[in-house]
């Protein structure tokens, strides 16, 4: 067996791939074999380590060393420096820890953006090789179903997942011990375990960093499911806009099937289980568990009304245990630690951790597991490092199109699952994305408005037309044709809908537009009453005016705007024609005096 | 997989091979990789370190590199840290010697004192 002196492991996660972290991996190896350290180092690819906005990362063991935005040439840098000699390369660590004195341990846990989380879910992301069955098994992979298999009967299975209070991680937060309890008591000679990975929130990337990161940690929480309520095959449904996810799993899968972790009498128990993938073409209504399912029948992805709910008919009518990605991610850690320890974690209501992918107007953009009742402040500002630009915050939005907002004077709110419905919002899966005080609510609210529109199946007419009436009210208001009485109405649609609509989608359609209706009605009364977009989004209320006093006629910004639309001479302050003005912003942007001003 | 058995041999196996990636260490050994400490030969003796500790089975060493300590005519220099940041200072480390402060120093927690650097001064 090769010893490795130094691990170097670098971030294969979407978001590090997208830049460049493919092109670092092979530099890597050229430069270590010019070193002649290819025999002394060790370069592995890793799933996501949360930070994505300091990507590509780069992490250098046995030191920890976090290395960040590292580009191909710094490659020769880091090799020739610290792993030939063994020194730092202190400009490429977070900014946070480069003045620390100490310089022989730079660990992960040191950052402050890690120092307050407390990964479960994501334990692997980031650790672990993703395309190495051993590196799981490593840290006790495939342990919690052996224990399963060999010590428990699948009662006490379903017994310690109802104890540990962890509810659904997908959207609605439904115990999860419960379902389980459903699907085990519905008689049948068949049933099957499916796995949500159907993640479509805009802004949300936690269950593809876990497929991407640590695929086993799904396959086994499957495999206990199958256990725990007598199914034999499952079925993981995966959009197919997750390349990486796909071919992770894929790995994942077919190395779990060479070492009989998958297939016929698993451990020798008798027990046998097999998982498929299926590919989703990416609707976002094929989230919804019954279009899921129709969809994995080879069918049109349109969902039913329930009940029947899957525990009961789900897959070709028979019984059907689904859950989501970052649900599965927490099974085998509840067996192996036990139920109490999770339940210790958390508030009351809420058990465990969740991960929320933090996108929008935050520093540290990425990926974060928090225990459930950390405040939201204590994500934006302590986690997330605060909002960039010395800029206001002023809402996040979590949940996605069924989600809603969360106004900056609720900041100090633990995050659970009640206390955000409460807020008019919701869990969601855990996108979460936050706002400065730049940001038009109602502009918000009509983006995630189109994207329902466009992702409603239209199966059933509340949805189908009242998004797009919906719509229609939210375009003309931030068009600056908004009518008195239209906010009226889109309250009246907007209950409608949610009372009718056929699945969860329609449902909660409206929920981005009352929740901000809730906490920003003046933003919507100044677009109807005043004709203005108080945050000065909304292009057809603004424009853009050359402050003449300030202005010294340098003709930059003449020169930089596309239509040509700024006139003036030497001398004589110039002026924007508003008729042919684009509102595009250039060149307020390209004045070095700042004599452009938004006119809202 | 037939057995858990099996499982735990693949698990230790992995273990072992990861074992650099390892945070929670009792000791560390630091071995000055500088141009001075390459020169003088302490490749080989960052090597004899890794390869005694594994032949040991001993996990919780970690065996790091630094940058030149400033005492060239006294490579190859090996420091071993403990828990409680106490510090002891090998010099003029060879192979051989390395093999011995694993056994003596980090299993049986005796220093070499005949290789330390107050010694190395004495004979001066």
């Amino acid at each position: 067996m090769q010893i490795y002196r130094s691990h170097v492991l670098v971030c294969g996660g979407t978001g590090c791939t997208s830049s460049n972290s493919g092109k670092i991996i092979e530099e890597f190896e050229v430069q270590l074999k010019n070193n002649k350290l290819e025999n002394e180092v060790k370069v592995i690819k890793t799933g996501c380590f949360g930070l994505c906005a300091q990507g590509p990362i780069v992490v250098v063991y046995p030191e920890g060393s976090m290395y960040t935005m590292v580009k191909p040439e710094d490659v020769k840098e880091i090799v020739e420096e610290h792993l030939l000699k063994g020194r730092i390369v202190r400009r490429l660590l977070l900014s946070d820890i480069q003045t620390e004195e100490d310089t022989s341990a730079k660990s992960l846990e040191k950052v402050d953006f890690f120092k307050r989380q407390l990964r479960i879910a994501l334990r692997n992301c980031g650790i672990i090789n993703p395309e190495d069955i051993n590196e799981y098994i490593a840290y006790d992979g495939y342990k919690a179903l052996a224990k399963v298999l060999t010590e428990m009967e699948p009662e006490e299975v379903i017994d310690t997942i109802k104890k540990s209070g962890l509810r659904g991680r997908g959207g609605g937060g439904f115990p999860t011990g419960l379902k389980w309890e459903f699907a085990a008591k519905s008689q049948d000679d068949i049933k099957y375990v499916c796995c949500n990975a159907d993640e479509g929130d805009p802004g949300a990337f936690m269950d593809r960093s876990i497929l991407e990161g640590d695929p086993h940690s799904v396959i086994e929480a499957m495999i206990i499911a199958g256990y725990a309520i007598g199914a034999n095959q499952g079925f993981i449904y995966v959009r197919a806009e997750y390349p990486i996810a796909v071919k992770r799993l894929d790995i994942a899968i077919k190395q779990a099937r060479e070492y009989g972790l998958l297939g016929e009498d698993i451990f020798g128990t008798g027990f046998s289980f097999d998982i498929e993938l299926r590919l989703g073409a990416g609707a976002f209504v094929c989230g919804e568990e019954t279009a899921l399912m129709t969809s994995i029948e080879g069918k049109r992805g349109e969902p039913r009304p329930r009940p029947p709910f899957p525990a009961v008919k789900g897959l070709w009518q028979k019984p059907t245990l689904l859950n989501n990605v970052e649900t599965y991610a927490n099974i085998p850690v509840i067996i192996l630690k036990g139920p109490e320890w999770f339940a210790s974690i958390g508030t009351e209501k809420s058990k465990g951790t969740k991960v929320f992918a933090v996108g929008g107007k935050i520093n540290n953009t990425g990926l974060v597991e928090i225990p459930m009742g950390t405040t939201l402040r204590e994500v934006i500002y302590d986690i997330g490092g605060g909002i960039p630009n010395g800029k206001k915050f002023k809402a996040a939005q979590t949940g996605g199109p069924s989600g809603g907002c969360i106004p900056a004077s609720h900041i100090d709110t633990p995050i659970e699952y009640d206390t955000l419905v409460q807020l008019g919002s919701m869990m969601g899966s855990g996108g979460l994305i936050v706002m400065d005080e730049d940001t038009c609510m109602v502009d918000i609210a009509k983006f995630f408005l189109e994207f329902t529109v466009d992702e409603s199946c239209g199966k059933c007419p509340p949805c189908r037309i009242g998004t797009k009436r919906m719509l229609e009210i939210l375009e003309r208001i931030t068009g600056g044709k908004g009518e008195e009485g239209d906010i009226e109405k889109l309250e009246i649609l907007a209950k409608n809908i949610k009372a009718s609509a056929l699945c969860g989608l329609g449902q909660t359609a409206p929920n981005p537009v009352l929740s901000t209706l809730r906490y920003f009605r003046d933003e919507y009364e100044a677009h109807v009453r005043d004709k203005k977009c108080p945050a000065g989004v909304c292009k057809s209320m603004m424009h853009y005016v050359i402050n003449a006093e300030l202005c010294k006629s340098c003709g930059i910004c003449a020169r930089n705007c596309p239509v040509k639309c700024i006139s003036g001479q030497r001398g004589v302050p110039y002026v924007i024609d508003q008729d042919k003005c684009i509102k595009c912003g250039t060149c307020m942007e390209k004045c070095p005096f700042k004599a452009i001003f938004k006119n809202v | 997989m037939k057995s858990i058995t099996e499982l735990e041999a693949i698990r230790k196996k992995a273990l072992e091979q990861m074992s650099v990636r390892n945070q929670d260490v009792r000791m560390r050994v630091v071995v000055g990789m500088a141009t001075c400490g390459i020169a003088a030969g302490a490749r080989p003796v960052m090597n004899a370190f890794l390869e005694e500790l594994k032949r040991r089975n001993i996990n919780d060493v970690k065996v790091t590199m630094t940058g030149c300590i400033g005492a060239c005519r006294l490579e190859p220099i090996v420091e071993v840290v403990d828990e409680k940041g106490e510090k002891v200072t090998y010099v003029k480390m060879t192979a051989e010697k390395a093999a011995r402060v694993v056994a003596e120093h980090i299993v049986n927690g005796r220093v070499c004192l005949d290789y330390t650097i107050g010694a190395e001064e004495k004979n001066k």
